[in-house]
């Protein structure tokens, strides 16, 4: 697809409707290089798009700026008084215990969620990759929860990970065993959280990978298939070579939801025991107990270069195959 | 990955309804593929159930699948205990007026980007590609303090205002109005008709499915956000319905409260389960933009 050919179109003389005289403002704007058609289309422009860009620029470019200012400072939320602290906050954070605690956290939650989601979404996308009827209702179905609210989910699960009353409590009960304590328990809470988020999310990546599957060339499936070449075979030698496109977006855009996964982890471990993220850290620093505005800040800005990292790294190698334009 | 497209010549060929052909149908098709979609329904068929039972058929050691007197008490509980009717409300205005504002600015922006001659769209359309990829998550704690400082917290265009500008909307309607043909605003462009009229009358009769498209995928974010809402909101007249229902959860959490914590979730997914199962193919298309290859 030519994707620039009518925005980089510059204004065609051609079609200028014949004026009867040259009236002064267009001598003076034309001395400037600006004609009147043109300066009548960058008004037009601004009057378009300075709402949207004016939203844009105040509460998602400032905000980042903000939280470069506000993170150098020893700040109580709400209290008047801030001390200038300079990269105090990212010191105390990474030489404390907070560092390795919440980055670990994250990096955990991370890879079993981005690990999790993309290997059943891929056998997902596998099974719904036939002609059999009902394949739309079930494509559907799968991708179902990726729309619902992360809220109402988290209460859903909660409710069958109960360790009284829960669903799974009665499966442990039928086999003899006791149910785990699955919320006072920060590794287990941590686990639970990662199969709600994968439950979640899965129906996102098996739609995209059934995307991808159904774009791969029939004809060489068929030409490997003659040479006597298994399903397994086929799928692991021409499959999912020419698949690594969507793979590779799909790693990019489900590390970047991973980091910012912040609804089931509030709803499911409101204390954030054992499943702090970097995310549910910086809110519970600044609106949990402790009102340290600075401190969340600093952490915000750990997560922001982190995603600004992976976000550099997808147009570094996806731009090229990724169809956006 | 359907084995019986091509008759391999080689093997021996199985006739279409033999038993062998049957069952590998079966297993490679339909089993698959009902477990993936019970593994989904399951736990939100469960939500629904026991939205409907008491509390004794909840807290008990047997497992009572099906509600043995099905009862709207969950639902009225869940509506007396915490103002249920007004989060309703709330997150109905704010999903209205939020979607509208942002689809509205969406398709200025995007006719802008591509009808209207502008010396430095390209830098317009970077900076809005960047606004893409910076999540709210990372902002809340600035606009947190912006929003409080003009006296927006507790109040609905408080919740309502840091979301409309809108980066999602422009950058795919922006995608879907080069693909138009110019012939037919040069049409419009003869006749004389301005920008303003060129938009409403040829660019955006054409293009609604995609406008259906931003439309829907924003109601569905717009219903569903919480972070934001959470944070600018603590009193219960403000709430939105997952702030609402973190509320009730707060309330509710001994055992018994679970029917109506369930009954709270079937209000929240509900409604957005709806328009999902009506207008699924837009709001997929619309989620999973930018991921085909080509």
């Amino acid at each position: 697809m030519t994707h620039t050919d009518i925005s980089r179109r510059t204004a065609p003389p051609v079609t200028e409707p014949p004026r009867a005289s040259v009236t002064a403002p267009e001598r003076r704007s034309a001395r400037r290089g600006w004609s009147p058609r043109r300066r009548r289309d960058f008004l037009i422009f601004l009057a378009f798009a300075a709402p949207n860009l004016l939203l844009i620029a105040v509460f998602t470019y400032l905000p980042l700026l903000n939280n470069i200012y506000y993170s150098t400072l020893d700040w109580t939320l709400g209290s008047p008084d801030a001390a200038v602290v300079g990269l105090g906050n990212y010191v105390t954070f990474f030489t404390s215990d907070d560092a390795p605690r919440v980055l670990g956290t994250t990096a955990v939650f991370m890879l079993f969620t981005v690990g999790g989601s993309m290997a059943l979404g891929l056998l997902v996308a596998l099974a719904l990759n036939t002609k059999a009827r009902g394949t739309t209702f079930a494509r559907a179905a799968v991708f179902a929860p990726y729309v619902l609210s992360g809220v109402g989910v988290g209460l859903v699960w909660l409710f069958i990970f109960d360790p009284g009353y829960g669903v799974l409590s009665w499966i442990f009960r039928s086999f003899g065993a006791k149910s785990p304590e699955w919320i006072n328990d920060p590794q287990l809470a941590l686990v639970m959280v990662i199969v709600v988020y994968v439950w979640k999310n899965l129906g996102y990546c098996a739609v995209v990978f059934l995307a991808g599957l159904q774009s791969l060339p029939t004809e060489v499936m068929e030409a490997a298939s003659l040479d006597g070449a298994n399903g397994v075979r086929r799928f692991l030698s021409i499959s999912l070579p020419l698949l690594s496109p969507t793979t590779f977006f799909l790693l990019i855009t489900t590390m970047l939801s991973s980091l910012q996964a912040f609804d089931l982890i509030r709803i499911m471990t409101p204390l954030g025991n054992g499943t702090s993220t970097l995310i549910y850290e910086a809110y519970l620093q600044a609106f949990g107990a402790y009102n340290r505005a600075g401190y969340s800040a600093a952490i915000s800005v750990v997560l922001f270069a982190i995603l600004l990292v992976v976000t550099v790294l997808q147009l570094r190698f996806v731009e090229k195959k990724v169809h956006y334009a | 990955m359907s084995t019986a497209v091509t008759p391999a010549p080689v093997a021996a060929p199985d006739t279409a309804f033999s038993r062998k052909n049957l069952l590998a149908t079966l297993s490679a098709g339909y089993v698959p593929l009902v477990l993936a979609t019970l593994v989904v329904v399951l736990p939100l068929l469960w939500m629904v159930l026991n939205s409907f039972k008491q509390p004794s058929e909840i807290v008990t050691t047997q497992l009572q699948f099906l509600p043995q007197a099905p009862t709207l008490d969950n639902y009225q509980a869940a509506m007396t205990t915490v103002p249920f009717g007004r989060f309703f409300a709330n997150s109905l205005i704010v999903t209205a007026v939020g979607s509208t504002v942002k689809v509205v600015l969406a398709i200025l922006t995007a006719y802008a980007l591509v009808f209207v001659d502008f010396p430095f769209k390209n830098v317009v359309f970077v900076l809005i590609l960047v606004a893409l990829m910076v999540p709210a998550q990372v902002s809340i704690l600035p606009n947190y303090i912006l929003i409080a400082g003009m006296g927006g917290k507790n109040t609905l265009w408080g919740i309502i205002l840091p979301g409309l500008g809108t980066a999602f909307g422009t950058f795919l309607l922006r995608q879907h109005f080069l693909t138009l043909p110019k012939s037919i605003l040069e049409a419009a462009e003869l006749d004389g008709a301005g920008h303003w009229r060129r938009l409403w009358r040829v660019v955006a009769p054409v293009s609604l499915p995609s406008i259906a498209t931003v439309a829907l995928v924003t109601v569905v974010s717009e219903w569903n956000d919480y972070i934001w809402p959470l944070i600018i909101t603590d009193k219960p007249e403000s709430m939105t319905l997952p702030v609402g229902l973190t509320l009730l959860q707060n309330t509710e959490s001994n055992g018994a409260g679970w029917g109506i914590l369930m009954a709270g979730s079937v209000l929240v997914i509900l409604p957005i389960l709806v328009v999902f199962a009506m207008l699924q193919r837009y709001i997929v298309a619309g989620l999973t933009q930018g991921s085909v290859t080509g």
